[in-house]
C-alpha cells in the first residue's frame, strides 16, 4: 500500500483542463472558415481573368489581403488542432507523438507568418 | 499502480463491424482533413508566395498546377474541401444536439454526399 496521499497521486495526471478550449476553438475556426470560403468562392467567381497579373491585383486589394490573411490563419489553426487530435488518437509511440505534435505546431505558425508577410508585401505595393 | 486490462470497444473500421455510411463518413472526415492540412493549405500558401515573388516563381507554380500530378492534387483538394466543409456543417448541427437520430444521420449523410458532388462540379467548372 502506498503511503502517498491519494490527492497527491491524482495531481498532474488526467485532464490538463484545456479540452473544452480545444473543442470550442476547433468549432469557432470552422464557422469562420465557412464564411471566408464562401467569400473566396464568390470573389473567384467574379474574376474576369486568372494568371499572374490577376492574382497580384486580387491579393493587392486591401480588403482581399485582410480576408485572405484571416482565411490562411484560420485554416492553419484549424488544421493544427485537427492534426493534433489525429496524432493523439493513432500515434501510440510517445516520443514520436511529441515530435509530430511539435512539427505540426511549428509548421502551422511558420505557414501563418510566411503567408501574411507575402500578402502584406503585395498589399503594401512592394 | 497496476494496469487494469479492461475490454475496449473495437475500432469502427476493421473486421468487427460491418461498413456503414455513418462510420465511413466519419473516418472520411478525418482523412479529408488530413489531406487538406498536408496538401490543400500548402498549395494555397505556395500560390500566395509565388504571386508575391514575381513572374518566374509564379510560372513554377502554374506549370506544376498544369502538370498531371499538380492537377490531380488540385482536383483532390477541391473534392476534399467540398466534403470536409459540408460534413463539417453536419457536425456543427450535431454539436447543437440536433439531428442525432439514426434517420437524420443518414439523411444528412446523403445531403452531404450529393452536395459534395455539386459543389466540386461548380468549383472545378470555374477552375477549368
Amino acid at each position: 500500500m502506498s503511503m502517498r496521499n491519494p490527492l497527491a497521486r491524482a495531481r498532474g495526471h488526467g485532464s490538463a483542463k484545456d479540452g473544452v478550449h480545444h473543442w470550442y476553438a476547433q468549432r469557432a475556426s470552422a464557422l469562420l472558415l465557412i464564411g471566408l470560403l464562401a467569400w473566396l468562392l464568390y470573389s473567384v467567381l467574379g474574376l474576369e481573368s486568372t494568371g499572374y497579373a490577376a492574382s497580384r491585383a486580387f491579393i493587392a486589394q486591401p480588403v482581399n489581403a485582410a480576408l485572405l490573411s484571416v482565411l490562411l490563419i484560420a485554416a492553419l489553426y484549424h488544421a493544427m488542432l485537427g492534426l493534433q487530435v489525429v496524432i493523439e488518437d493513432y500515434v501510440h509511440n510517445r516520443p514520436l507523438e511529441i515530435v509530430l505534435y511539435i512539427l505540426t505546431r511549428a509548421g502551422a505558425w511558420i505557414g501563418m507568418a510566411l503567408g501574411v508577410v507575402h500578402i502584406l508585401k503585395l498589399a503594401l505595393g512592394a | 499502480m497496476k494496469e487494469t486490462q479492461r475490454p475496449l470497444s473495437p475500432f469502427m473500421i476493421g473486421p468487427y463491424y460491418k461498413p456503414q455510411m455513418t462510420s465511413l463518413m466519419s473516418i472520411s472526415h478525418r482523412a479529408t482533413g488530413v489531406f487538406l492540412s498536408v496538401v490543400g493549405v500548402p498549395l494555397m500558401l505556395w500560390w500566395i508566395i509565388a504571386t508575391a515573388s514575381g513572374p518566374a516563381a509564379y510560372d513554377r507554380f502554374a506549370s506544376f498546377a498544369g502538370h498531371w500530378l499538380g492537377t490531380l492534387l488540385l482536383w483532390l483538394t477541391v473534392l476534399c474541401l467540398s466534403y470536409h466543409l459540408l460534413n463539417g456543417i453536419r457536425h456543427l448541427v450535431w454539436d447543437t444536439g440536433r439531428a442525432l437520430e439514426l434517420r437524420s444521420a443518414y439523411t444528412g449523410g446523403w445531403l452531404v454526399l450529393i452536395g459534395t458532388v455539386l459543389l466540386s462540379a461548380v468549383v472545378l467548372g470555374v477552375m477549368s
